[in-house]
C-alpha cells in the first residue's frame, strides 16, 4: 500500500478532462447569459459570473481533499455521512427558508446552501456500502426492501421540501440496482409505462386500446406461427370496431365494457388451440386486462388526482394549446343552455377557470417559456450567433438562462456545433464512468460508479430534453454547467470520490 | 455474475440512445427547422401599437354625441433603461423621485423587456416637451392613443364608457390584448365590435444593443390602424338634453319613443352624471364617488328600475277584457268601494269614461270577468285557468321578458303567472280574491320604464310595436339588425283601442279627466293616462304615459317621478313638454309658467309618508 504517494498517481486522466472541460463551457456561457457591456472584470463578484468563478476555485479544493483522503474513508463514514445529511435534511424542513416555494436552503449570512444537492452522494455511500456487504444478495426480497428504502428516505424528505425535480433524480438509481441484479422487466415495464402514458394523454385511451388489442393479436397469434387464426381473429375485431365507430358510442362505459367482452370472446377462440397450457392463455388475457386498466387510471389520474399546476407540465409538453381553447368553447355552449341547474353551472364556470388557467400558463408560463427556449435553440442554427451575440438570451427572453436553461444560451451563442459537442462530452464521460465502475475489484466502488454514471446521466436527460421540448419542465440543473454553488459542488464531489476510489482500485480489495 | 456484466452494455445503450435522440433532435430545431428562425427574428423586433380611433357617434339628426382626442403615454422598457439623469427627468415629467422609483420598479416587475406604460395621459403640451428631451432618456418612448371625449355632457347612460379589458376578456376573445380599450356599458359595450376598429402594428429592428436599426422589411409588415365605424343613435338630443333639464332634482326617467319605428328618441334616467366623468385617468377617481353615491347615478332607471305600473295598466286590462269578449266598449260597471278604494265620481258607463276616471273598482269587476269565465267549478282552478290564459296575453305587450333593445343590463320586470303564485302562496290556495290588486297595476306585477313608454307605442299604434331600439344607421352599410324592424303584433284586434283612445282623449280634455295639466295648445292633440303607483316605502311614484298627435303620433312617452305623489301632478307636465319640445321646438310662451314650476321643484327629499 502506497500511504504517500502522489494524490494524482494512477487518477483517471480522461474523466477530469472532460470534468474540466464542462466547467469551462459552464462558465463562460454564465458569462455569456448575464454579460452586459457596463460590467468588465470577470472577477466581479456582484456578478453571478464573478461568483461562479469564486465557487469553480472552491470546488476545485474540494477535489483536491477528496485526492488527499484515503478511499477507504469513504467507505468506513458511509453510514455516518448519510445519517448527518438526512438529519440535515429534517432540519431544513424546520429551520429552512423558502427560494422559488420550496424549503431546501439553509441561509448562514449571505450565503445559501441546499443540503439536497449533499444528499445525492451520501445516498450512493450509503445504497454502495450495503449491497456491497457481505451475503447480500439482489434476488433476496429483504435487499430490495432495504436498499429501497435507502433510496426512497432522502427522495422522500425532499419531496416534502416541494422540490419535485431533485425528487425525480433518484429515479435515477433504477438503473444502478438493474446493474446489479434486478429484474430487467421492472426497467421495461417502466419505460412502457411512460410510453403508454404519453400516448394515451395524445390519443385518448380508447384509440390506444383499440391498438393495443389489435397488437395483442398480432403477437399472440403470430407467436404459434399460426396466420389463419391471427387473419381470422383481425377481421372479426376490425368488424367490431368499425361498427362500434359507427355507432358514435365511444364515450360511452357500458359500450366499453360490450366490447371488451366480445373481444375477449374472439381472442380467446382464436387462440384457445394454440396455447398448449390453459394457464399461459388465461396469464396473456390476465395482462391485457391489467393494461386496459392501467389505460383508464391514467385518464382518471390525469383528469381527477393531479393538480392543475401538474397537468399544465405535461400538455404543455404535449402542445395541446387548441384542445384546450375547444374545450373552454364547448363549456361555455354547456354552461349557456338554459334551464341548468345553478350547482351545475357553478362546476362548468369552475372547469372553465381551470381550463383557462392552463390555457394562461401554456402562453405565458411553462409554454411560454419551452418556446422561447427551442427558438433560443433553434435560432442558433448550424455555427451559432458567437459568443456575446446572442440575442435571446440577452433579452430576458429565456427565464433562469444561467442556471436551468443554459443550455439555451449554449444553442444560441455556439449553435448545433456547441450543443453537439456538449452532448459528446457527457455521453462520453458516462460512457468512461461505466467502463471505470466496470473495471473495480470492490463491488462498492463499482455500485459507487455506476451511481455517478446514473445520476449525472438522469440529470443530463430532463434538464437538456426540457430545453428542447423532450421533457416537462423540471428544475433541475445541467451537471457542471449551471450556475449555483451547491450543485457545482455537490456534482464535483460525488465525480472526485469515484476518481479517488478508482485510482486505489489495485490497492484495496473491498 | 457473467449475466449481470454484460449488462453494462445495455446501461450504455440507454445512455448512447439518448444522446442519438438528442442529436437528432438538436439537429432537427437548429438546422432543419425554419420556423424558430422566423420567430426569433420577430423577438429582436419592437412592435409599436398603432390604436385606431373609435368609431364616432350622432344624433337622429347628426350632432355628433362622442368623438375621440389624442392622448399620449409614456411608455417604458425597464431592460434598456440607461443610467438617466433622474432629476431632470423627474422634473421633466412633473413627478418626484420617489413616484419615479415606483412607477420603475412596478413596471419592472410586470416585465423587464415588455413595454408598460409608465405615465398615462400626458396633455398635449407636457407631451411636446417631453418629446423634444426623450432622446436623452433611452428606454423611454411615448404610445399615442385616444380617449372619448363627449361634447354634449349628457345621454351618459345611453353612450356608455370604455375601460381597458380585463383578464378574462383576453382569455375569451382572441382579438384583444392587456392594454386594448373596450366598451363597458352603454352602446360603447352594444356596438363594441363596429367602435372599435382593427388595431395596427408598427415594426421596429432593433439590434443587441438595443438600437433602432429602421423599419422591418421597409414596413411591409406593418398595418395600419383602421378607424373604428361611425353610427348614428335614434337619440333626439336636443329632447334628451331637455328630458334631463326637466328631471333635475328629481328621482325617475323619461323614455320616449317614436311609435312607427320604435326608435327610441329620449331616455333620460334621473339623477344622472356627466359622461366625460367617466374617461381615462379620470376613472380611477371619479367611478368610486359615482359608485358609492347613495342616489346611485350609474343606475340606468329607465331599464333597470322595476316599478309597479299603477293605474296606467287599466288599458291593458280593458283591451284583454274587450278581446276575450267578457267585456264590451260599453260595458258599465258601478263604483263599489268597498271593492276596492276609489275617489268620487260618477260611475262610469263605459270603457272610455273608465279610463277618463280611472275608476278602480270598475277594474276589480272586468279582471274578475276576465279570471273567472266559469272554465271550472272550483274558484281556484278557475282563477288559475284564468290567469294563464292573462299572463301569456300580457307577456305579448312586451311586460315580463326582456324588451330587445340594444343596452345591456335591462330588466324583465314581472308578469306574475300560474307558477309564482303557486310557488308564493301554494298549489289551490289562491283565487281572484287573493290577487285582485293586479286589476289595477298594483302588487306583483312590476315594469321598467321602457315597457310603460313601449305600451304608449302600442296604444298609438292601435296593436303593434317594434322593439324599441337606439341604432338608426350603421356607416358603410345601409340597414340595422333586423331585430329591430320585426313588427310585434300584441294580439288585439285594431277597433278594440278606439274607446281606449277615447278615453286617453278624455283624460286631458274632458271635465273629469286625471290629467288636465297635460294640454298643450289646440294644434297638439295629447292622449294620456296617469297612473299613481303604491309605495309602501314613501311617497307614491307619479305615472304618466301618452302619445301625440291623437291622430298619426309622432311620439309616445312615458314619464316616472319616484316620490312624486299623483300622476297628474308631476308627471303629466312633464310629459306634455317633452311632446311640445319634440313637436314644435320651442315651448310657447302659454306654457313657460307650467315649465318654470317644474324646473324649480326639488322632489329629491320628499319627506316619506307615514
Ligand atoms: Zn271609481
Amino acid at each position: 500500500m502506497r500511504r504517500y504517494g502522489n494524490i494524482f498517481a494512477n487518477v483517471d486522466w480522461a474523466t477530469i478532462l472532460i470534468y474540466l472541460a464542462l466547467v469551462f463551457v459552464g462558465w463562460i456561457n454564465i458569462y455569456a447569459a448575464v454579460y452586459s457591456e457596463e460590467h468588465h472584470s470577470i472577477f466581479d463578484i456582484s456578478q453571478r459570473y464573478g461568483k461562479q468563478l469564486m465557487w469553480i476555485g472552491f470546488a476545485f479544493i474540494l477535489a483536491l481533499v477528496i485526492l488527499m483522503l484515503e478511499g477507504h474513508f469513504f467507505t468506513s463514514f458511509a453510514y455516518p455521512i448519510y445519517g448527518v445529511i438526512m438529519f440535515s435534511l429534517i432540519a431544513v424542513l424546520l429551520l429552512g427558508v423558502k427560494v422559488n416555494g420550496a424549503t431546501s436552503w439553509f441561509q448562514i449570512g449571505s450565503i445559501k446552501i441546499q443540503p439536497s444537492e449533499f444528499a445525492k452522494f451520501a445516498t450512493v455511500l450509503a445504497l454502495s456500502k450495503y449491497l456491497s456487504g457481505l451475503s447480500i444478495r439482489m434476488q433476496d426480497f429483504k435487499t430490495k426492501v432495504y436498499a429501497i428504502a435507502i433510496i426512497v428516505l432522502p427522495a422522500l424528505l425532499i419531496l416534502l421540501q416541494n422540490d419535485t425535480g431533485s425528487t425525480l433524480v433518484y429515479a435515477a438509481f433504477v438503473l444502478v440496482l438493474y446493474r446489479e441484479g434486478l429484474s430487467g422487466n421492472i426497467l421495461l415495464f417502466g419505460i412502457l409505462a411512460i410510453i403508454v402514458f404519453v400516448l394515451t394523454l395524445l390519443f385518448g385511451p380508447f384509440n390506444i386500446i383499440i391498438t393495443a388489442a389489435y397488437a395483442y393479436i398480432i403477437i399472440y397469434t403470430l407467436l404459434k406461427f399460426n396466420v389463419k387464426a391471427t387473419l381470422v381473429s383481425l377481421l372479426l375485431f376490425s368488424g367490431l370496431v368499425f361498427v362500434f365507430f359507427n355507432y358514435e358510442l365511444s364515450q360511452n362505459l357500458i359500450y366499453y365494457g360490450l366490447g371488451m367482452l366480445l373481444f375477449f370472446l374472439i381472442a380467446f377462440l382464436a387462440t384457445r388451440k394454440e396455447m398448449k397450457g390453459k394457464r399461459s392463455h388465461y396469464l396473456g388475457v390476465g395482462i391485457f386486462v391489467v393494461a386496459c386498466l392501467y389505460i383508464y387510471s391514467i385518464d382518471f389520474t390525469f383528469n381527477k388526482v393531479l393538480k392543475e399546476h401538474q397537468r399544465t407540465r405535461i400538455t404543455v409538453l404535449l402542445g395541446e394549446e387548441d384542445k384546450l381553447i375547444e374545450q373552454i368553447e364547448n363549456l361555455k355552449l354547456q354552461r349557456d343552455v338554459e334551464g341548468i341547474s345553478a350547482e351545475k353551472k357553478q362546476q362548468i364556470r369552475d372547469d372553465i377557470g381551470a381550463k383557462r388557467y392552463s390555457l394562461r400558463e401554456l402562453r405565458q408560463g411553462n409554454g411560454w417559456n419551452i418556446k422561447q427556449s427551442l427558438i433560443a435553440i433553434g435560432s442558433g442554427g448550424f455555427t451559432g450567433k458567437g459568443f456575446l451575440d446572442g440575442t435571446q438570451t440577452k433579452f430576458d427572453f429565456v427565464p433562469e438562462q444561467s442556471t436551468d436553461f443554459i443550455f439555451c444560451t449554449i444553442g444560441e451563442e455556439w449553435g448545433f456545433m456547441g450543443t453537439f459537442v456538449l452532448v459528446v462530452l457527457y455521453i462520453a464521460i458516462f460512457l468512461r464512468l461505466i467502463f471505470l465502475a466496470e473495471r473495480q475489484r470492490s463491488i462498492f466502488s463499482r455500485i459507487y460508479g455506476y451511481s455517478v454514471a446514473a445520476i449525472l446521466f438522469f440529470h443530463f436527460l430532463i434538464n437538456i430534453g426540457m430545453t428542447i421540448g423532450l421533457a416537462p419542465v423540471i428544475g433541475i440543473p445541467l451537471p457542471f454547467i449551471s450556475y449555483g454553488g451547491s450543485s457545482l459542488w455537490s456534482f464535483t464531489i460525488l465525480l472526485f470520490i469515484f476518481i479517488k476510489l478508482d485510482s486505489e482500485r489495485l490497492n484495496v480489495l473491498r | 455474475m457473467n449475466n449481470l456484466s454484460n449488462r453494462k452494455f445495455i446501461v450504455g445503450l440507454i445512455f448512447l440512445a439518448v444522446g442519438v435522440i438528442f442529436a437528432i433532435r438538436l439537429f432537427s430545431v437548429q438546422v432543419l427547422n425554419d420556423e424558430y428562425k422566423v420567430d426569433s427574428d420577430q423577438n429582436v423586433l419592437r412592435e409599436i401599437i398603432q390604436y385606431p380611433a373609435r368609431g364616432l357617434v350622432y344624433d337622429r339628426n347628426g350632432e355628433l354625441l362622442v368623438y375621440n382626442e389624442a392622448a399620449y403615454d409614456l411608455m417604458v422598457i425597464p431592460k434598456q433603461v440607461k443610467k438617466i439623469d433622474t432629476l431632470a427627468f423627474c422634473k421633466l415629467l412633473e413627478i418626484d423621485t420617489a413616484e419615479y422609483r415606483e412607477k420603475f420598479t412596478k413596471a419592472r416587475d410586470y416585465s423587464s423587456y415588455k413595454p408598460s406604460s409608465f405615465v398615462k395621459e400626458i396633455s398635449s403640451i407636457s407631451y411636446a416637451n417631453i418629446q423634444e428631451q426623450l432622446f436623452k432618456y433611452p428606454g423611454f418612448f411615448v404610445q399615442t392613443r385616444t380617449l372619448r371625449k363627449y361634447p354634449r355632457n349628457s345621454a351618459a347612460h345611453i353612450l356608455g364608457y370604455i375601460g381597458e379589458v380585463n383578464q378574462s376578456t383576453i382569455d375569451d376573445k382572441p382579438y384583444y390584448r392587456s392594454g386594448d380599450y373596450i366598451g363597458k356599458s352603454g352602446l360603447e359595450y352594444s356596438y363594441e365590435n363596429l367602435l372599435r376598429g382593427q388595431r395596427g402594428v408598427k415594426r421596429i429592428l432593433v439590434d443587441v444593443h438595443n438600437r433602432e436599426k429602421g423599419s422591418y422589411k421597409d414596413g411591409a409588415t406593418d398595418t395600419m390602424a383602421v378607424t373604428g365605424i361611425a353610427i348614428k343613435t335614434t337619440l333626439d338630443i336636443l329632447l334628451q338634453e331637455y328630458g334631463e333639464l326637466l328631471m333635475q332634482n328629481k328621482k325617475g326617467s323619461i323614455v320616449a319613443i317614436e311609435p312607427k319605428t320604435g326608435e327610441i328618441l329620449a331616455l333620460v334616467s334621473a339623477p344622472n352624471y356627466d359622461p366625460n366623468m367617466l374617461v381615462g385617468r379620470a376613472v380611477k377617481k371619479n367611478y368610486p364617488v359615482l359608485s358609492q353615491d347613495s342616489l346611485n347615478p350609474l343606475f340606468n332607471r329607465a331599464l333597470m328600475a322595476q316599478y309597479p305600473p299603477g293605474s296606467i295598466f287599466k288599458t291593458v286590462q280593458a283591451l284583454i277584457g274587450m278581446q276575450q269578449g267578457v267585456i264590451t266598449e260599453n260595458s258599465g260597471f258601478s263604483c263599489i268601494k268597498s271593492y276596492v278604494n276609489c275617489h268620487n265620481h260618477p260611475s262610469a258607463g263605459n270603457v272610455a269614461a273608465s279610463v277618463k276616471m280611472s275608476c278602480n273598482p270598475y277594474y276589480y269587476s272586468v279582471f274578475k270577468r276576465i279570471l273567472m269565465q266559469g272554465r271550472s267549478k272550483s274558484i281556484f282552478k278557475d282563477s288559475e285557468l284564468g290567469l294563464g290564459v292573462w299572463a301569456k296575453q300580457v307577456k305579448k305587450f312586451g311586460f315580463g321578458q326582456r324588451l330587445a333593445t340594444d343596452l345591456p343590463g335591462i330588466k324583465r320586470g314581472n308578469v306574475p303567472g300560474v307558477d309564482f303564485y303557486n310557488k308564493w302562496y301554494g298549489e289551490g290556495r289562491w283565487a281572484f280574491s287573493t290577487i285582485y290588486s293586479l286589476s289595477i297595476g298594483q302588487g306583483e306585477v312590476e315594469v321598467i320604464p321602457l315597457q310603460m313608454a313601449n305600451l304608449a307605442t302600442i296604444i298609438a299604434n292601435k296593436g303593434y310595436y317594434y322593439a324599441p331600439h337606439l341604432i338608426k344607421e350603421i356607416d358603410k352599410t345601409d340597414t340595422i339588425p333586423s331585430i329591430y324592424r320585426k313588427k310585434n303584433d300584441v294580439g288585439i284586434d285594431k277597433k278594440y283601442f278606439d274607446p281606449i283612445l277615447e278615453g286617453m282623449y278624455g283624460v286631458v280634455y274632458e271635465p273629469g279627466g286625471t290629467a288636465r295639466r297635460a294640454r298643450i295648445h289646440d294644434s297638439i292633440v295629447v292622449c294620456g293616462k296617469t297612473g299613481t303607483a303604491q309605495n309602501p316605502h314613501g311617497e307614491d311614484h307619479s305615472v304618466f304615459i301618452a302619445f301625440a298627435p291623437k291622430d298619426n303620433p309622432e311620439i309616445a312617452i312615458a314619464v316616472y317621478v319616484e316620490n312624486a305623489g299623483f300622476g297628474g301632478t308631476w308627471a303629466a307636465p312633464i310629459a306634455s313638454l317633452m311632446i311640445e319640445k319634440y313637436m314644435a321646438d320651442t315651448i310657447s310662451t302659454k306654457n313657460l309658467a307650467k315649465e318654470k314650476r317644474i324646473l324649480d321643484a326639488n322632489l329629491m327629499n320628499v319627506i316619506p309618508k307615514k
